[in-house]
């Protein structure tokens, strides 16, 4: 990693040159609906993150350097006030190739309730619930562009672990995670080289991704151990996997047909999950400018109620609103269904411009009709309303 | 693009109204997709460009707010242009890149990139009505203006500031299409439009458009420097202020792919 370093460092020609700052501050505030599972875990809880971001392109936008570090302060969890550099990339792009090298984020996939065939990034699990947010990858990408389609071929040495939140932070899993005993496959503990390869192209209406990725898996199992002072903690194992992935959209004037699908060996047994469902949109609803798009997703993993992932056999239905207005107000509400027990996982995801640099954000996770022994019944007294104002820059 | 063999052997034996005797006139509807083919020809040829765009959004009260985007356009023969936008301003969505492929007849290809979520989206292309951006415009006011997307009527000649203007209406062929009619002022000496009124699905007066301050560039091709689109309906306007103007600026088809999306500044 440090040698990635300072070949990036190497490529900057013309560095000197001021380049251009952008990025966002934000304050957030959650507001919990009941007390916590554990006593030490905290209440409503107020946050601060600052992520800067410097840009500095040259050679007629064909070669670039990005700079995003992220740092978060946090008041009631103090795993999850963190660092992390998101991006510290130069690119160079030529006429049928593109080479990047350096720390970098990267997403793959179509779908919205769950992201299966993603797995480049590992989750900064600290910042939300939705695993949206990624940590940082060193990567080393040679993207070939030639009409067969894009190839993107990457070298990902340096193994990031997840983030989890602390003894004292929200949401997190029961006993809580202690990733210093985390335990590697590979006897490179999380020094190990990944690999991975994705083909990408478009035909006519439909969107294609076939991808394939070796080394350590970025979703660790969970044993139960101690820690030093012999408390009860999950500790992390993080195998070594096969992932082949699949990612097909069909693109309609008003639908959307998605599917993702992965065949995973190395962690358990060899198995085949996936996801997909549609979207369809409708325009200038109610004689306004708004959009409606109205969403259903079914999950299925092969594993089933043994899959360690609360999504094996579940539904999403929701919708999103796009008002179109000068505010680019949007609201987003879904329900994440288990077939199987059903247990609901309710999202309500609403954003709002303030003026011309602040933008307010508004989520509500909640868990009603839960059991305690449903996936995701560690969760259920963790219900949320989570709000940002964010001044962009 | 080749026709096809059989179409030049059909174009033969129909004789097309070029070679019909002169005292044929032509219909208004001819004599309008002659004009709209010569506005289309006489746009041709410019290859690529980039330019910039600042948008001023003002609602009934004259309250103010902006927009700052970069263009990047691809002349493709035979098809629609191929488009990329990228956002400035506002700050929340400095970074998103708007990538489109306009095609004549079927429906364009748009790609959304997502920067905080390093997302490329694929969405669907039925939402030409749609405000872009909050603003007057609509996404079909600002994409690629192909001669197949109208059928076309000739209606007048007017004088209009001592210039010799062609008054055309133009039908939107796609269902799709906020609009029932449009009524277009042409140039005669520039062949690109002064002034355009755009008339609801309930063919009601719904916003005007006029363009300001033409420019010639590579001596050639006129682009405006300012266009001025108000709507009668809501009472709400946007300015459209474009410079940096660059044409043959080197912008290839690798330019305008679903990778350059991802890098684009």
């Amino acid at each position: 990693m440090r040698r990635l370093l300072l070949l990036v460092l190497l490529c900057l020609p013309g560095f000197a040159a001021a380049g251009k700052w952008s990025g966002n501050l934000a304050l957030e505030g959650r507001l919990f609906f009941d007390q916590p599972t554990d006593p030490v875990q905290h209440g409503d809880n107020l946050s601060l993150s600052f992520e800067p971001q410097y840009y500095q392109g040259w050679d007629n936008g064909r070669q670039s350097f990005t700079l995003v570090p992220f740092v978060r302060l946090d008041q009631g969890d103090n795993k999850r006030s963190h660092a992390d550099i998101r991006e510290l990339t130069w690119l160079k792009a030529s006429d049928g190739w593109e080479l990047r090298a350096g720390i970098r984020r990267v997403f793959w996939g179509v779908t919205e309730a769950v992201h299966l065939v993603d797995i480049i990034n590992q989750t900064d699990q600290v910042e939300n619930l939705d695993g949206e947010d990624k940590l940082g990858q060193p990567m080393l990408n040679l993207a070939l562009i030639r009409d067969w389609g894009t190839l993107d071929l990457f070298v990902l040495p340096g193994f990031r672990e997840r983030s989890f939140p602390g003894r004292e932070g929200r949401v997190r899993l029961n006993p809580v995670v202690d990733p210093d005993q985390a335990v590697f496959e590979s006897g490179d503990g999380n020094h190990h080289v990944d690999f991975a390869a994705r083909w990408g192209k478009t035909l006519g209406n439909w969107d294609v991704g076939v991808s394939h990725f070796s080394g350590t898996s970025r979703d660790p199992g969970f044993i139960p151990g101690n820690n030093a002072t012999g408390e009860p903690v999950l500790i992390p194992v993080y195998p070594l996997i096969d992932q082949t992935g699949l990612e097909l959209q069909f693109t309609g004037e008003t639908w959307l047909w998605k599917l993702e699908a992965i065949r995973r060996r190395g962690q358990g047994q060899t198995y085949l999950a996936a996801t997909g469902g549609f979207e369809y949109s409708f325009y200038g609803v109610f004689g306004s400018a708004a959009d409606l798009g109205v969403i259903g997703e079914l999950i299925w993993d092969e594993r089933g109620g043994d899959a360690p992932t609360p999504f094996a056999r579940d539904l999403l239905t929701g919708f999103r609103l796009a008002l179109n207005d000068v505010q680019s107000s949007e609201l987003l509400v879904g329900a994440i269904t288990d077939l199987d027990d059903g247990s609901v996982f309710l999202n309500i995801e609403a954003s709002r411009r303030l003026g011309s640099n602040y933008k307010a954000s508004l989520e509500l996770r909640g868990f009603p009709n839960l059991d305690a022994d449903a996936p995701l019944g560690p969760f259920r007294k963790d219900g949320h309303l989570r709000l940002e104002l964010a001044r962009y820059f | 693009m080749k026709k096809p063999v059989w179409l030049l052997t059909l174009s033969l034996l129909v004789p097309s109204p070029y070679f019909l005797p002169v005292a044929h006139a032509l219909t208004p509807e001819e004599r309008g997709l002659e004009l709209a083919q010569e506005m289309d020809r006489r746009d041709t040829g410019w290859g690529d460009m980039k330019s910039e765009m600042l948008m001023v959004l003002r609602n009934k009260h004259g309250q103010e707010s902006t927009r700052r985007l970069r263009g990047r356009s691809l002349e493709v023969t035979g098809d629609g242009d191929k488009s990329l936008s990228i956002f400035d301003e506002p700050a929340d969505v400095k970074g998103t890149a708007f990538l489109s492929f306009t095609h004549a007849t079927q429906p364009d290809d748009q790609w959304l990139y997502l920067p905080a979520l390093k997302r490329v989206k694929r969405i669907a292309s039925a939402n030409k009505s749609g405000p872009f951006m909050g603003s007057e415009f609509a996404y079909e006011d600002l994409s690629s203006q192909e001669v197949e997307k109208y059928t076309y009527k000739w209606l007048r000649k007017e004088d209009v500031g001592g210039r010799a203007v062609h008054v055309l209406e133009r039908y939107p062929v796609d269902k799709n299409s906020g609009y029932t009619r449009q009524i277009a002022w042409v140039d005669e000496i520039m062949y690109q439009p002064i002034k355009v009124e755009f008339y609801d699905r309930k063919d009601s007066l719904l916003k005007t458009l006029t363009f300001h301050d033409y420019k010639q560039y590579l001596d050639h091709f006129w682009r405006p420097d300012r266009m001025e689109m108000v709507n009668h309906q809501t009472g709400k306007s946007t300015t459209l202020s474009w410079s940096g103007y660059e044409f043959k600026a080197g912008l290839s088809d690798a330019d305008f792919d679903k990778n350059a999306l991802k890098r684009a500044r």
